[in-house]
């Protein structure tokens, strides 16, 4: 009796260490990251840090004003293509898709977000820059670059492919079947007794999706939505092959460019000193983001349930 | 009337698009996995397993051998990190710890930690790893992949043992059994489908990542295991040689892709099955 109660307790012991090691690695993450930014941070300043946009080996000068801006403006493009692809996919999916196929697309659709983001930048490297290159940036060129004063934002400089845009499309690509997936479920737990309502007093199918189903999934919507762009936020290897990581101002959307990760990527294993301290800060400044758009995620999409 | 026509009208228009939509980004997400099982395909050789890598410059030589046993390596050691550590922490969330609010907080935590950036995992491990012994090392790529599993690991446990029903356990108090036993012989043994599951798919997750090893076990050309040096890694060999300018390297790193690709998706559909498995039954 007393051999399985010391037996228990030490169980109950050792499960307790384990979950606890989480808390943790997160709490050493959190407190080693700021250790080794400190040398960066104290030598610039926080305010300088963010705001400098020179990124430069020979005078140590390092800023982080344009992988930021890299990172933001590669999610936002990212965002703005894939979320009404997905939203309408899990519209198609929802509404329109018969039963049989629903359960096998939506499997391929999970199953293709489970590939490493390494094969989506192979490929983004290989099959859709130079796609981009020779049929879609002339087409832009064209047509927005004849625009007054935006316009040479849209015209193309640089040869290869290897840009900012490319890098965004590759990263919708990859959150597409997230969002979707996502935006399926939160969808398919729309009470059906709202919907047949709306058709009761007459409604199209589209009708009852934009009054009914949206405004009861926004939420859910939402969530979906920043839950995807922390994963854009964060994803490395697929950014790091198609950005082409310059550190020079931004001309236009076909520009090389760079982002917080594929600095990371880029220079890490190769820097010391006030560059290293550098990268640390910005490792520093994606994980307090990252950790800010999840709680958000978490609390929009915890509201529904 | 002519209302009516219109408001169909847009209800045709609307659905057309999300069906576009959907057209689209399946079409786009189906020619991405049949590139990379062509191109895979075309460039797969057996000498990819069986050799070593060589100067580009030679003519049907080179191979990855090392790479894919450096990557086996390290996912094998972040697996005996991270599985018991996960599996034993997510049965303290569900079991002892329940009503606790700082189980509450941890698992929270963990559902947030599944998807903090892999390279920030990286770093965070190049510091506590790499800077302290001076070089790149195995055990710095292994910890953190174990890092990425861990969180996985211990909320699909807590799910899958929070989904044992109460009497089953309560049966086993009564015949006197204590809780310990009755956790490893009761709730465990009912919930292992869907924890073994959760241990594949968190695998199936780093097996192919490779921002945390770029620059915690980097790469190695050589036949090298030992865990205290840069180990090879055959997702960093993919990066570094599908970013070279020789066309023999390109094909190396397609092939492996591919087998990668194969792999990732095979432990995901074993997992699904397992599932589905334990649903009929």
């Amino acid at each position: 009796m007393i051999a399985g109660r010391t037996k228990n307790q030490a169980f109950k012991y050792i499960t307790g260490v384990a979950s606890a090691s989480v808390l943790l690695i997160v709490l050493a993450m959190l407190v080693t990251l700021i250790i080794e930014s400190l040398p960066a941070l104290r030598h610039f300043g926080l305010v300088k840090f963010l705001t400098t946009a020179d990124w430069n080996n020979s005078t140590e000068t390092f800023g982080a004003l344009r992988p930021l801006f890299g990172t933001f403006l590669s999610t936002l493009l990212a965002l703005i293509v894939a979320v009404p692809v997905a939203i309408g996919m899990a519209i198609f999916l929802t509404e329109l898709c018969p039963n049989k196929l629903r359960t096998a697309i939506g499997t391929a659709l999970e199953l293709l977000a489970a590939i490493p983001s390494i094969i989506y930048g192979m490929w983004g490297l290989f099959v859709l820059a130079p796609f981009l290159e020779t049929y879609f940036q002339p087409l832009v060129a064209n047509s927005l670059g004849n625009l007054p004063i935006i316009g040479s934002f849209f015209q193309a400089r640089m040869a290869g492919g290897v840009n900012l845009f490319t890098a965004s499309m590759i990263l919708s690509v990859m959150i597409i079947p997230f969002i979707s997936s996502i935006a399926r479920e939160a969808m398919a737990q729309v009470p059906p007794m709202l919907k047949e309502s709306s058709y009761g007093l007459g409604a199209t199918r589209w009708e009852t999706l934009s009054h009914v189903v949206i405004p009861y999934t926004k939420m859910a919507l939402a969530g979906g939505i920043i839950l995807a762009m922390g994963r854009a936020l964060g994803e490395t290897m697929a950014v790091t092959y198609v950005i082409g990581n310059r550190h020079a101002g931004l001309e236009s959307i076909f520009s090389p460019y760079t982002t917080i990760t594929s600095v990371m990527a880029n220079e890490f294993n190769e820097a010391a000193g006030l560059q290293l301290s550098s990268l640390f800060s910005l490792a520093l400044i994606l994980f307090l983001a990252n950790f800010l758009a999840l709680s958000v995620a978490k609390r929009l999409l915890g509201g529904k349930k | 009337m002519d209302n009516l026509r219109r408001r169909k009208a847009v209800n045709l228009a609307a659905m057309t698009l999300a069906s576009l939509c959907a057209a689209v980004g399946l079409v786009l997400l189906f020619i991405i996995l049949w590139d990379v099982l062509a191109q895979g395909l075309s460039s797969l050789k057996p000498r990819l397993f069986t050799q070593d890598p060589a100067p580009p410059h030679i003519p049907d030589a080179g191979g990855l051998k090392s790479a894919f046993l450096g990557q086996g390596l390290l996912t094998l050691v972040a697996s005996l990190i991270g599985v018991p550590l996960g599996v034993l922490g997510g049965t303290f969330l569900a079991e002892y710890g329940r009503h606790l609010r700082v189980c509450r907080l941890i698992s929270t935590l963990s559902d947030m930690a599944v998807s903090i950036p892999s390279i920030v995992i990286g770093t965070f491990a190049y510091a506590i790893l790499v800077l302290p012994m001076r070089r790149f090392n195995g055990w710095a790529g292994a910890v953190a992949l174990a890092i990425i599993i861990l969180p996985i690991i211990v909320r699909t446990t807590e799910e899958m043992m929070a989904m044992v029903p109460w009497t089953l356990r309560e049966a086993a108090f009564a015949l006197g059994a204590p809780y310990h036993k009755v956790i490893t012989g009761i709730v465990w043994r009912a919930s292992m489908s869907g924890i073994f599951t959760g241990i594949l798919l968190a695998i199936a997750r780093v097996a192919g990542e490779t921002a945390p090893l770029l620059f915690t076990s980097f790469n190695s050309n050589f036949f090298q295991l030992d865990m205290s040096r840069a180990v090879p890694s055959l997702t960093v060999s993919i990066y570094q040689y599908a970013a070279s300018p020789y066309e023999s390297w390109v094909g190396l790193a397609w092939a492996a892709a591919f087998v990668v690709t194969v792999l990732v998706l095979l432990l995901n559909i074993a997992g699904r099955i397992i599932i589905k498995f334990k649903k009929k039954n």
